[in-house]
């Protein structure tokens, strides 16, 4: 299967690593993978600051980029949250709005594969983030990967409340968690429980910098929520909280680190 | 009482992100702030674990909303019909300074200068209190949380716990000076008994009652009053006149529907698994009388937008305060609106986009919010629609749309994206969390992210290509 890999612009510029984890699992797999070279965003960026009607530009390119493969694979639940939620088409505006809002369906990612909102697009459907293209599409059950430490898992809320990729607390609901079927897979991990399974760390995308203090604050919550519990390490499958988390650990002279979950996936320590 | 005067200010630079920084000076008061809300969080999980049929429940009562919303003129006029026969007297009010008048006009037709009222959300929505206190009329709130903001001057930061951002020594105080206990009393068992004693001469003689509506009856007429303290009964019962507020979406169909949103409820709202009192009124007794306002005050306009409506379907039980990572860390009154948190966030630009612009930035869009809401609104995709339509409709800063425009032109081209972003150096610049100096909001109290030697994207074309 040919896989368009989709690396977001703050993973390019900050985490290359992160890209090269996700490179190197999938071609482990299996997967054919190509790094589209044009790509730049998904336009989340403006769109959650209330600017979705400039994001044109970056769905066009989005889709001349990627609508060729068989799957689009992202380390980042966000971005590909915002890919199946808001990409209109490129044909959306002489398609005269098929299906009028995304908002009526209201259901996220639960479309297999096919046009989702009669876009003229067929990329919402075929685009997954990386740990469940490996829970779902791979069906990953073994790894060749050790991470001796203790680990704490940060839930990305557009991850796993908008991707659902772990069953949320607020639902009362049978538990399952993609990321933990993963890292369980990891030999010599040792994965810790947090006091607030999954709190939001607070990044937010422009609020970070928007509302500072509250972002700050929360921040803090869930990083002490980790350090309580004797965590080496912070991983998770979004690098933007991960980054977020990282700035604050490192303003508190912390030696605690962040990785990406590709990171440990991909590790052989 | 001061309702958006003073502290709890205006849109502009009183935004929800300044009273919020404010809110967090002192990190002792908002952990604190934080962890009591996250205990009724978590008496909500454990309580809604008690029901197997839980999220059949919502999804029942989120359908039953929806269809009084597509039928609402039709109930309503179901229930004035009903409430009519058994002798209640219904009025419309249009907006709040209709539902205001009409209040006044009933106390003066009765000369009654001094009234009981439980709470309410519509009338601090309405700012029903300082109206009448402009005309002369005492109000005096009998829900203990109310009484306790009321005293204090301020509005309540919570739409079921109005004085949970205060500690129980600050209640204390405000006893001392304005019901005379000892100072320096605490004991919350002690407060509440001087409360009570305080509350029961009121009750006894006052002869105007005003209560709110958790739910009405199309079916029948009659309409349910959901309080912990027997406050609302206690009022009703002892006046001539029971003046009952409600906002034209309250209305439900049938009776047995009672049993879908009684049971969610005050599970959703504290963890019980029902309140002390859920009281039924149907007529008046001999000789009294008992009066329904039902108020729009911008409901139907909401009613009209389309993305926007199911916001209405709200039972004001709070669940999306209690879980919201943003309101436990900046409390309610940095929302400056009357209903606060996710809920009120949605709510707000409906009746005021200017004065209310920054409510819905207010949020991660983590989406907890719309995960416990007992009637399924989609309240982070609300927040996230809201923002569209604020832009669109001029509400964002120059600033801000200058930085977007910049953003979005750099991110279109690939060209230019790569030649700015060479080793992070557009992004150093234009990322707002990456600029490295004090001015930077990011590195306030956060460092930067270390800089690569080279972008994925280089590393790619050197070793893939």
């Amino acid at each position: 299967m040919r896989v368009g890999l989709f690396i977001p612009c703050y993973i390019d510029q900050f985490y290359p690593q992160v890209g090269i984890a996700t490179l190197e699992l999938l071609e482990k797999f299996g997967c054919e993978v190509v790094y589209p070279s044009n790509q730049t965003c998904c336009g989340q960026p403006m769109a959650n600051s209330g600017f979705e009607h400039l994001t044109k530009g970056c769905n066009d390119l989005f889709i001349k980029n990627f609508e060729e493969f068989d799957y689009i694979v992202s380390p980042s639940g966000s971005c590909v949250l915002h890919i199946k939620d808001h990409l209109h088409g490129a044909s959306a505006d002489s398609a005269g709005g098929v299906h009028g809002s995304a908002a009526e369906s209201g259901d996220h990612g639960s479309v297999a594969g096919g046009d989702v909102h009669g876009r003229g697009t067929t990329i919402p459907g075929k685009i997954y983030e990386l740990v469940e293209f490996m829970t779902d599409i791979l069906q990953v059950s073994a790894l060749d990967a050790s991470f001796p430490f203790k680990v704490g898992i940060h839930q990305s809320c557009h991850g796993q409340r908008g991707l659902k990729l772990a069953q949320m607390s607020e639902l009362m609901a049978a538990p399952f968690s993609k990321p933990l079927q993963l890292l369980n897979l990891v030999k010599g991990i040792e994965l810790i429980n947090l006091t607030r399974q999954d709190e939001c760390c607070g990044f937010g995308g422009t609020f970070c910098v928007a509302e500072e203090a509250v972002s700050v604050k929360m921040g803090k919550d869930r990083v002490a929520d980790h350090l309580h519990h004797g965590a080496e390490y912070i991983t998770g499958s979004d690098m933007s909280c991960l980054m977020h988390m990282e700035g604050i650990l490192h303003r508190q002279k912390s030696m605690v680190q962040v990785k990406h979950i590709a990171e440990i996936l991909n590790s052989r320590l | 009482m001061k309702q958006n005067g003073g502290k709890p200010g205006h849109a502009g630079k009183e935004d929800h992100a300044a009273l919020a920084d404010a809110f967090n000076k002192d990190e002792a008061r908002v952990n604190w702030h934080d962890e009591t809300l996250w205990w009724i969080r978590q008496k909500r999980d454990k309580a809604a674990h008690t029901i197997p049929e839980w999220e059949l429940l919502r999804e029942t009562a989120s359908r039953i909303k929806d269809n009084v919303l597509s039928n609402l003129g039709g109930y309503l006029e179901q229930f004035e019909a009903a409430a009519m026969a058994n002798g209640v007297t219904v009025h419309w009010a249009a907006d709040a300074a209709e539902h205001n008048a009409i209040v006044l006009g009933l106390l003066r037709r009765h000369g009654v200068d001094k009234m009981v009222k439980s709470k309410s959300m519509l009338t601090e929505e309405c700012h029903l209190n300082e109206y009448l206190q402009e005309q002369g009329i005492e109000v005096i709130d009998t829900d203990l949380g109310e009484r306790v903001v009321q005293l204090a001057e301020e509005p309540p930061s919570h739409i079921v716990l109005p004085c949970i951002h205060k500690k129980k020594e600050e209640i204390g105080e405000i006893f001392h000076e304005h019901l005379g206990t000892p100072a320096g009393n605490a004991d919350p068992q002690f407060l509440t008994h001087a409360a009570r004693l305080h509350l029961r001469e009121k009750f006894l003689t006052r002869r105007a009652a005003l209560t709110g509506v958790n739910f009405a009856v199309a079916e029948t007429g009659e309409f349910v009053v959901c309080t912990n303290e027997g406050n609302a009964d206690m009022g009703a019962h002892l006046a001539d006149v029971h003046i009952a507020c409600m906002g034209i979406e309250k209305i439900i169909p049938l009776k047995k529907h009672l049993g879908v949103f009684l049971r969610l409820l005050t599970r959703s709202a504290t963890g019980q698994p029902i309140t002390t009192y859920s009281s039924h009124f149907k007529k008046p007794r001999p000789g009294k009388e008992m009066h329904i306002v039902l108020v729009d005050n911008g409901r139907s306009v909401h009613l009209g937008r389309k993305e926007f409506r199911n916001s209405l379907k709200c039972i004001r039980c709070a669940a999306c305060f209690n879980t919201c990572p943003v309101y436990r860390r900046s409390g309610g009154h940095s929302y400056h609106t009357a209903v606060a948190g996710p809920i009120g966030s949605i709510l707000a630009p409906n009746l005021d986009r200017e004065k209310y612009a920054d409510l819905p930035f207010a949020s991660t869009l983590c989406g907890s919010c719309s995960n416990v809401c007992p009637v399924k609104i989609d309240i982070h995709d609300q927040l996230y629609k809201w923002r569209q339509v604020l832009v669109q409709s001029g509400h964002a800063p120059l600033a801000k749309k200058a930085a977007m425009k910049t953003m979005t032109w750099v991110l279109s081209n690939p060209s230019v994206y790569h030649t700015a972003g060479k080793a992070g150096r557009w992004f150093m610049l234009n990322a707002p969390f990456t600029v490295n100096n004090g001015m930077n909001p990011w590195y306030k109290q956060r460092d930067m992210p270390p800089v690569p030697k080279q972008s994925f994207g280089e590393w790619y074309k050197k070793n893939k290509k």
